[in-house]
Parts: C-alpha cells; structure tokens; sequence
C-alpha cells in the first residue's frame, strides 16, 4: 500500500503507531510493540473507515471493540487508553476533509460501540474461560473421584479377600471392623458373636508387655508393636496368632484408629512343638537326647554362683554281644526297658536322663548339693539295673559302667564336662566294668594325651617322625655282638621322644600297626644288610624286629616279608621275627601258618616275653618257634648277690628244656656283669640289656662289633 | 502423612493454584477467587508481576521460535500451566511447522484444561507428571508417541525451577532430563531472582512470602545457581541474561523496567 507522505495512508499508520504506543503497556500480549501495531492497523483501518463512512455503523465500533480482547487488551486501563487515543485522535489523523462536528460526534459514537463491543467481548470471553476452567476442575475432581472410587473397590477387595485376618478398632478399644479371614480365624460367621472390645481379648498366656504395648499405642506413645498372641475362640478353643499392631493417624497426624494385622499360627505352633518335641527327643525310648541334654547342660554350667552339677555317664557292658546274639529288635526292647529303668531314677527337679546313643545314656543332676547327690544317683541307677530284664523269655542280666563327673557351674564347657565323662566310663569299663569311677584330672589329662598321640600317629608315620635304635645281642660265651634287636621311637614334635610302650597299643587299637611294623621291618632289614657289607667276613649281625599280635593275623605278612628282605639282598635267616606269647596262646594253625612259612625260609621266630603269661610248654612243641627270649623278671632276681636260688633253678629248667627241644634261649636285662657270668653258666645262649649297652643307632652297634673283633 | 504412590492427589480448589494465578497475572480468566485474591496479594508488594509473566512469555516466544530456526520440531514443555494464549504449540507451528508438542504439568486442573485445549489435536499432548520424577515424564506414553528421543528436543523448563525446593534436588531431576536428550538439543530456562528486580529485597520477599503460605515456595536464586542447571550445555548467545536481554526484539528503552527480573537462557547439547 502505497504511503505517500502525508497520505490518508500514512496519516493512518501514523495513528496506528500512536494507537498502539498507548495501549501497548496495559496489554497482556506476549506480542512486541511493533506486531502489536500490526495487529492494531486493520483495526484503525476500519475505525477510519467507519468515521468516514456515509451512514453510521455500530457493528464497526464494536467489532473492533471486540477485537481489542482479542489481542489480550483485558485490562480495564487498555480500553480507557484506546478510547482516549481513538478520542484524541481518530478525527485528527483519519478524518480527511469532512465535517469536524460530523466527525467528532461519529467518532463518539464509534466510541460508544467500541466499548460495548468491547465489554461484550470481554464478559462472552470471560464466562468462557470460567466455564472451561471450572469444567477443568471439575474433570479433574471427576478423575481423582473415580480414581479414589476405584482404590476403595481395592481396597475393599484386599480387605475382604485377605488372607490375613484384619480388624480395625477405636482407641477406645472398640472394634469397628473385622474381615472375612478374622472371623474365619475365630471360628464364627458374623461380626457380633466375637468381643466388642479388643480389652476383652485376654488370654492367660499373653506376653507381660502385650498389654504394656498395647497401652502405649493407643495413647499414642508408639506407632505399632508385633507379638505372638493366643485368643480364645467363642467355642473355647485357642487361637495362636502373630499379630502386628499399628496406630492410624489421620491427614494431619492425630491418632485415630488401631489397625490389627493377624496371621494364623495355631497349626504351626503345633508342628513345631512337635518338631521341637522330636528334635529333642530320642524315638526308641522318648527320653531325651543329645541336644536337649547339651541344652540342659549348659544352662547348668551357665548356672550361678554355688550352683554345682553332676554327671553320671552310663554304658552297658556287653550290649554288643546281646544285639548280636538276640537280634536288634531284642535290643531295642531292652534299652526301652532300661531307659524307663533309668527315668524312675532321676525324678527330683533339677535331675534328668537323656539317651545320647546306641547303649549310652546320661543322668544329669543339679544344684546346690551335686557333691552328695550324685553318687545317690549312681547307687540308683547300679540298682536299677541289678533285676535281670526280662526279653523273649529270657532273663537278662544286664550291667553297666558309669563315670561321674562333678563339680562347680561356671568352669567348664559342656563338651569338656561330657569328654571327662566318657573317659571316667571308659576307666570303669575297663576296671572290669559293673562300677562307676569319679572323674579326677589326671585320668583325664592321660587319656587326653593318649587321644592325642592316637590321633596324630598317622601323620606322625606320614612325616617320618619315627626312627629305629638297636640293642646289641651278645653271645654269652665268648662275648661277640651277634646282632640286635630293632626298637621303633616316635620323635614327636611336641612330647619329644616316646617309647613303643606310648604308642604301640595304641598303633595296634587304630590298625596303624601294620604299616608301622612293615617300616620298621623294611628299616630293620635294610640296616641289617648294611652291617653284613660294613661288617665283612667276619659272620652274619642278625636283627631282631617285633612282631604285633595284629601284623601276624595281616594276610600280607609273609609276602611282604619276603619282599622285603628281596629288596634289601637280606638271607632269611639274618632277620629273626619276636612274637609275644601271649599272642600265640590258644593260636589255631591258621594263625601259626604264616609263622610256620617265615621258619621254613629260614627266618627264626622269637618267643618273646616267655615265662610271662601262662607259659604253657605242652604247647611249644606245636610252635614253629627257633628261640626263647627269657622276661626280664627271672634276670632281675640274679642282680643281687648271691642270687636268689629259685629264680636259678627255674632259669636253668627252662634252659633245660629249650635245649632239649633245640631252641636257643636269650635273656632280657642284664644290667651287671655278675648276672651275666651267671647266665652263662646256668647254659643261656645270648643276651642283651644295659650292661652290654643300651639301644642306640645303629653306627654304635657297628662300633661295638668292631671293639668285639678286635678286641 | 505422605501421600501413597496409588493415592490420586486431591484437589482442593480453595488453595490458590501458581499456574491459575499465572493466568491471572496475564489478563486470564482461568481462575477462581482465591487465585485472584493471592495473586492480588503478591501484587501489593511486586506490582510489575504481570509484566515480570509477559516478559517472561515473551522469552519463550523468542527462544522456541531460536529452537524451531535451529531445526528442531519436538519441544517438551514441562510445567506449562493453563495455556492461554501464545503457547508453545502454537508459536511452534507458526515457525516449524509439523512440530509436535508433550505438555507436562502436576497441577489436575491445568492437565485437565490443557486436555481440553488440545482435543483433536494429533501433533500435542500432556502428562500430568511431577518435573521432580522425570523418569516418569521420559516414559510416560504421551513422549513416547510423539517424541523421539534420538532426535533434537527443545526442552522448556520457564518458570517452574524456582518452584522446586533444594531439598527435591532440582539439578538431579534436570541432570536426568538432559542425559536424556540426543545431541542438538536444547534447554530452555526462565528463572526468579532476586538480581534485576527494581524493587528492594525486603519489598521482593513480601511477594515470596505469600508463595510461602500457599504451599507453593519461590525458590529464588542466583545467576551462578540457576547458571548450573545448565551443566554440560553450551550456552548460546548471549548466555544467561536478564528475560529482556535475551535476543531481545524490542528496543531496551521500550521495554518496561519489570522486564529485567530474572534470569533466562537456553543451551545447547553438543
């Protein structure tokens, strides 16, 4: 559009920007100044229009009236300032040549539409944008409604469908809901039948601080509390809960309502009082076992000051042979006898008795006067077993070994108090059993240490920590080392060196005496073999290994014997094999066999400790045995002088007799010189002990063979 | 007591709304009494409030039409309020045509009103999600049908971070949402201050004060404290500026003194 200066058109943009200077700082729009003018000069077209206009038209005025709201000009002063300008204004810059008069009253009438327009505009625009924004809230309340209509259906489905029993009380105490499960729980199909009240709701074995708890919450002291808590059923049954309590406030905090969450636990509790019932209790006889007893008895060494304890730990003698024999159904019947036997026994309070296994039980007593009343205890259960029992018609003696053990809570563990106790039963048992010994610390202490060395034998051999020292043998006639005897130590790393009397019984008890013994052979032999090479022409250094009653009955003995002396390029007949005879007494010939086998190669077998047991000669004829070693007890009468005469007489019978059945004889023992002039005499063959020299590695024994030859 | 996750916030009408007052402010009949009467109120300490809001809407004006010049057609305006005029998708179509546009808001009756707004409306939508769990913005179906997060976003956060305490560690909640953006994208912030108002302090504080007992606290706070909301951005000219600095189309001289309250900027992601 052409402006030309000065033009209608010009003069028209010229009171569009004046117009929209003056509104624009009372208008809302987010639009500059120079867009809003743009948007106001269609608006002064028709406003210079209409003031020109042959007839007057209102709709003009208050069409751009309306159109001021639409541009955001909806404060009161935007309209009072286009009005002004229009005022001031329009006749001025838009009336061209007309009328003044014509024109200024046209202007105010335009005026007069503009602002009804206007009004009109703003009133149409506000009551829209109330009614949108109140439909707004509306839906929004609509939404939050049916959203909360929807949570209550859940909730009221998780109330009513739980598998939990809820109640919901006042803080008075009233109950004013309970769900479906609840009254499941109780046993009752409405509401009314059970208490009004949660106080009413007592039970004799409620926890003390139920009620303490229960006060505190509704006085608002505690959010909520958890317990375990019977009730009783309207028909008197007990109901067992685990039951959570808590305090419901309202929006602003204030305590309201109590809420209880209920679980069922009446089938449980019963299983697991009688899981608790068999976890602690032994099937066969109901008494109680193991770990009810190791509760019991660390609660009374846990026990205070002047509380005492004592212990009687009992074990059939002979048990095994009756189930064996009887069969364990016969067996099972008698330990049920013995265990009711046992229970009469121990009814005072403070006492119990437990089966902790097989034929063992304990009998348990405490308090004060322990010193005194267990030995009673003892003295019952010994009578207690004195009647026979009486089992498939037959008459059962029964008897029994008990250890007892007492003394002070507080100083030792159960495990120790029970360990004590097992070894006192083992020390009566082997008295001979049918008795009861008290336990004292240096029984213990000893059986410990044995345990100890028991235990660390198989490594012991693992890690070499045995060796071997030798014993010469001497010719008693002209006085030459013959050979000697092999003598296994244990260099243990603790209890330094140990005789074979420590641990040999226990190696044979454990079965670690057959890859003992065979060591000590393949050691032996080996050593024996280097003699004869060190020792050259000057005849054969035999050695002497000793044989354990349980390597004879091993049915690998004679193989490995003969491996063994193969392996070291040993003859037979250097090695000489001493068996006791207490082991060879009432032999059968198939323990004799592998003996007679080692004799038929040449090997010579030793009658070791002879004269010790019941010596029965009868019997040596039978035995495949080369020589007899002489106890030491028949030498030792020899060392005073003159020597006993009888000890003489039996010697030299014995010598007799070994002779006459071609068996060499060796003596233990000797310690003087006087001893040995008179076993020379009285006939012996060879001898050994301290007088010739004591057991010592085997290059001592060399030095002494040497001294012989020489000397 | 808080409010559980499955509650639906309730709506209480009475309580004066910050976006119905924004409505207000701009001339708006969206709004009840109590709006008026707080706004009316806020009014007699910061009289240039309304000037403070049509600054601060001309600002984004000016920088979703800087967004849609730099090729970018998604914009996510969170806290929108009740849209009245100029709003972002419609200054968004005019300059980028096809742009589409996630409103989000927390306030029930701006979401149900914007709803209404946008009925038919294929290329908009709104969230009703808090700007302080924006994991449930990002996810929500509304940006997942119309936003792709590979491409540029415009995100508008005007006027709404001085409405989230510290305490709900606001630069967590947008550290969030600018992980979230594909390179290109930019952030748009318009923010309170004490800095630039022609008022004194206490005068200010009389406005904040009534923010205060509406529940609804104005956090104001520094030009370097709202310049970290914009960590790892670049910022683009002229940086972090009062409202009526920011590429400003109208001369300094004619704008009206309010117009400089605040801060406002708008980055972008590398």
């Amino acid at each position: 559009m052409s402006a030309e200066p000065d033009g209608p058109e010009d003069r028209l943009r010229r009171f569009a920007t004046i117009w929209s200077r003056a509104v624009f700082p009372a208008t809302s729009t987010s639009l500059t100044r120079p867009e809003f003018e743009e948007l106001l000069l269609p608006l002064a077209r028709r406003l210079s229009e209409a003031l020109r206009a042959r007839t007057y038209d209102a709709e003009e005025g208050r069409a751009v009236g309306a159109a001021l709201v639409e541009a955001h000009c909806t404060e009161p002063e935007a309209l009072s300032s286009a009005l002004d300008c229009v005022d001031a204004y329009l006749v001025l810059y838009c009336g061209g040549d007309g009328h003044q008069e014509d024109l200024r009253a046209r202007a105010a009438r335009l005026q007069s539409a503009m602002a009804a327009g206007y009004a009109e505009a703003l009133r149409q625009r506000t009551l829209t944008e109330q009614e949108a924004i109140a439909r707004a809230a509306l839906e929004a309340q609509g939404a939050v409604a049916r959203a909360l209509h929807a949570t209550e259906a859940r909730f009221r489905a998780v109330f009513e469908g739980a598998a939990i029993g809820i109640g919901i009380a006042d803080l008075d105490g009233n109950i004013l809901q309970v769900n479906g499960a609840l009254l499941r729980m109780f046993g009752v199909t409405e509401q009314a039948r059970l208490a009004r009240c949660v106080t009413e709701w007592t039970h004799p074995e409620d926890a003390p601080q139920v009620w303490r708890l229960y006060e505190e919450l509704v006085r608002a002291e505690r959010e909520h509390y958890h317990t375990e808590k019977a009730f009783y059923r309207p028909d008197g049954t007990v109901l067992w809960t685990n039951l959570t309590v808590s305090l419901l406030r309202d929006a602003d905090g204030n305590p309201q309502y109590q809420l209880a969450l209920m679980e069922d636990t009446t089938e449980r509790r019963l299983l697991n009082l009688r899981l608790r019932y068999e976890a602690t209790h032994d099937a066969l006889t109901g008494l109680p076992n193991r770990t009810l007893f190791f509760e019991r008895l660390e609660k009374a060494l846990a026990a205070g000051d002047g509380q005492r304890f004592g212990l009687c730990y009992l074990d059939l003698d002979g048990f095994k042979a009756i189930n064996d024999s009887l069969g364990h159904a016969a067996g099972d019947r008698l330990l049920v006898e013995i265990a009711d036997r046992l229970q009469s026994c121990a009814t005072a309070p403070g006492e119990m008795v437990a089966r902790l296994g097989g034929d063992e039980f304990v009998a348990l007593t405490t308090g004060p006067d322990t010193e005194s009343e267990v030995d009673d205890l003892a003295d019952r259960i010994m009578n207690a077993l004195v009647t026979p029992v009486r089992i498939d018609g037959r008459e059962l003696l029964v008897r029994g070994s008990i250890g007892i053990v007492e003394g002070p809570a507080g100083e030792r563990g159960p495990a120790e108090v029970l360990r004590s106790a097992d070894i006192t039963m083992y020390r009566a048992k082997s008295a001979g059993g049918n008795r009861y010994e008290v336990a004292d610390a240096e029984a213990d202490a000893r059986a410990i240490t044995r345990h100890g060395l028991t235990t660390a034998l198989p490594a012991a051999l693992d890690r070499g920590e045995f060796f071997i020292e030798y014993q010469p043998l001497v010719h008693l006639g002209d006085g030459t080392v013959r050979g000697a005897e092999a003598l296994v130590r244990w260099l243990h790393p603790q209890h330094g060196v140990l005789g074979p009397d420590r641990f040999i019984p226990l190696a044979e008890r454990t079965g670690l005496i057959v890859p003992l013994g065979r060591w000590v052979l393949e050691q032996s032999v080996r050593q024996a073999r280097e003699w004869q090479q060190r020792h050259g022409g000057r005849g054969p250094l035999r050695v002497n290994v000793n044989l354990s009653p349980c390597q004879l009955t091993h049915p690998g003995l004679v193989q490995d014997t003969v491996e063994i002396l193969e392996r070291a390029g040993l003859e037979p007949d250097a090695l000489c094999l001493e068996v006791t005879e207490s082991a060879l007494i009432g032999a059968d010939d198939d323990l004799l066999k592998p003996l007679r086998r080692l004799a038929e190669m040449g090997i010579d077998i030793a009658l070791d400790d002879f004269g010790t047991g019941y010596s029965n000669l009868a019997n040596l004829r039978r035995l495949p045995v080369r020589v007899l070693k002489l106890d030491r007890s028949f030498t030792q009468g020899m060392q005073q002088f003159p020597a006993d005469p009888v000890d003489l007489k039996i010697v030299e019978g014995i010598v007799s007799l070994a002779h006459s059945l071609d068996l060499a004889v060796t003596v233990e023992g000797v310690e003087t010189g006087a001893q040995a002039e008179q076993l020379r005499i009285l006939g012996c063959d060879t001898a050994q002990g301290w007088y010739y020299a004591r057991p010592g590695p085997p290059e001592r024994l060399h030095e002494l063979a040497l001294v012989d030859a020489t000397g | 007591m808080e409010r559980p996750a499955w509650a639906p916030r309730s709506i209480d009408i009475s309580m004066p709304s910050v976006a119905r007052m924004y409505d207000y402010y701009l001339g708006g009949s969206h709004n009840f009494e109590v709006d008026r009467e707080a706004a009316r109120r806020a009014m007699e300490f910061v009289p240039g409030l309304p000037k403070i809001m049509q600054a601060n809407r001309a600002f984004m004006r000016r920088a979703v039409r800087h967004a849609a010049r730099a090729g970018i057609t998604q914009f996510l305006d969170i806290g929108s309020g009740i849209p009245s005029f100029g709003n972002v998708h419609e200054v968004a179509r005019e300059a980028a045509p096809g742009a589409r546009v996630v409103y989000v808001d927390h306030d029930p009756v701006a979401v149900a009103h914007t709803q209404a707004v946008l009925e038919g409306a294929d290329d908009a939508d709104v969230v009703a999600a808090d700007l302080r769990k924006p994991r449930d913005v990002l996810t929500s179906p509304q940006v997942e049908r119309l936003i792709d997060l590979n491409r540029p976003v415009a995100l508008l956060l005007v006027a709404i971070l001085h409405f989230v305490e510290d305490t709900d560690d606001p630069y967590g909640a947008v550290a969030e949402l600018r992980d979230a953006l594909a390179p290109g994208s930019v952030l748009v912030v318009s923010h309170a201050s004490y800095e630039g108002i022609p008022l004194p302090r206490e005068r200010v504080e009389g406005a904040v004060d009534v923010y205060k007992d509406i529940r609804n606290p104005l956090i104001m706070r520094s030009r370097d404290e709202i310049a970290r909301f914009f960590e790892g951005y670049d910022m683009v000219e002229p940086g972090l500026v009062p409202m009526a600095k920011w590429r400003p189309d109208t001369a300094p001289e004619d704008e009206d003194p309010y117009a400089f309250s605040g801060f406002a900027g708008v980055g972008t992601k590398a």
